[in-house]
């Protein structure tokens, strides 16, 4: 089964999240050149980065001219959420993929990559992500620089359309595993109440961006692993419903 | 400019350095019964987390954006494809933006 997780599987698998990139790094292009920056220091900022959340929040400090190390903290804070998506793929990693494809491996981690990725389970090994985040990464470079040069291309009813793109292959990730599974169900339940509050509360919603996502999901993941410890049967059948869904 | 330039590679480590460390530093698999349900978990958590309630603002519009929350989940319960769910989502809230 491992042989078919390849690179051509990722570079498939990475079509739909490219065309969403392309979108979003787009508007992040014609939004940067409107803050003065010019069309390739954007893409150079898409290509170093290659984070949507962090880098909005970066840029608009940098218009503002605030001290480096501000700047910094603010894009760590927001990007923290990456260390339990690696955190994750490490422990389905081959444990001898060597330490310079993990380091290459480490500049693809984002959200859709690393969702498409976790779905693969224990298949997950250095080729099929590296080909995985190929297109994305080059979909997030161009869009990023088209951006910057064409203020608009796209009619703006298309644009604003685009925006639920990447929110929808988030839940059709997520449910088919809730549809089975009444303790998933339960964390997604916890998750979305808990990051619905955090957004909504006075005073509390004014935590970063970051650290309400990292807050509601390690308090929700935590109260179900010490409500539902998984057996390691449920382990098995997860991996082999993935073979099956992946075939 | 240099200030600028600064920041970028600022903006660059802060987004590297989170991504490498664990991948880079964690190669023994995890014993603990209790660390292996939380990172099983945890995807579901952190995907429902950015999900929740950020997509009922994402199309700059609640009333479009609820409607494509709705085809989404309907959608992923009957043929849970990335590509097609996103696809017609897109499309239908595309369409409700000419209604409302």
């Amino acid at each position: 089964m491992v042989g078919k997780f390849n690179y051509k599987k990722g570079l498939i698998d990475g079509i739909p999240i490219c065309l969403a990139y392309l979108a979003v790094s787009f508007t992040f292009g014609v939004e940067m050149t409107s803050l003065g920056f010019s069309p390739f220091f954007a893409t150079m900022i898409s290509a170093t980065n290659l984070t949507s959340a962090g880098q909005f929040a970066g840029i608009k400090m940098i218009a503002t001219e605030a001290f480096f190390l501000e700047v910094f903290l603010a894009v760590f804070v927001i990007n923290a959420r990456y260390i339990l998506m690696s955190l994750s793929l490490s422990q389905s990693l081959p444990e001898k993929t060597s330490t310079l494809k993990r380091a290459i491996m480490s500049m693809f981690v984002t959200d859709e990559i690393f969702a498409v990725a976790s779905s693969s389970g224990k298949n997950l090994n250095f080729k099929y992500f590296w080909g995985l985040g190929t297109l994305p990464y080059l979909g997030w470079t161009i869009g990023t620089l088209v951006g910057g040069f064409v203020n608009s291309i796209l009619p703006v009813s298309l644009q604003t359309a685009l925006g639920i793109a990447l929110y929808c292959m988030f839940i059709a990730i997520i449910l088919p595993t809730a549809k089975k599974s009444g303790a998933v169900c339960f964390c997604i339940g916890l998750a979305v109440a808990l990051s619905c509050a955090l957004y909504y509360i006075p005073v509390i919603n004014t935590l970063s961006f970051g650290i309400q996502i990292i807050i509601s999901s390690v308090a929700s993941s935590v109260v179900t692993a010490l409500l539902f410890p998984i057996k390691e049967t449920e382990e098995k059948e997860k991996e082999e419903d993935e073979e099956v869904q992946n075939a | 400019m240099l200030n600028a330039f600064l920041c970028a590679l600022m903006m660059a480590l802060a987004s590297y350095v989170p991504r490498a460390v664990p991948l880079i530093f964690c190669r023994r698999k995890i014993k603990s019964k209790f660390i292996k349900s939380f990172l099983y978990y945890m995807p579901y958590a952190v995907l429902s987390a950015l999900t929740f309630p950020s997509i009922f603002y994402s199309t700059g519009n609640v009333y479009t954006a609820l409607i494509g929350t709705g085809v989404a989940i309907g959608l992923s319960f009957i043929k849970p494809n990335i590509a097609l769910v996103a696809t017609v989502c897109v499309a239908v809230v595309f369409g409700f933006g000419f209604v409302f």
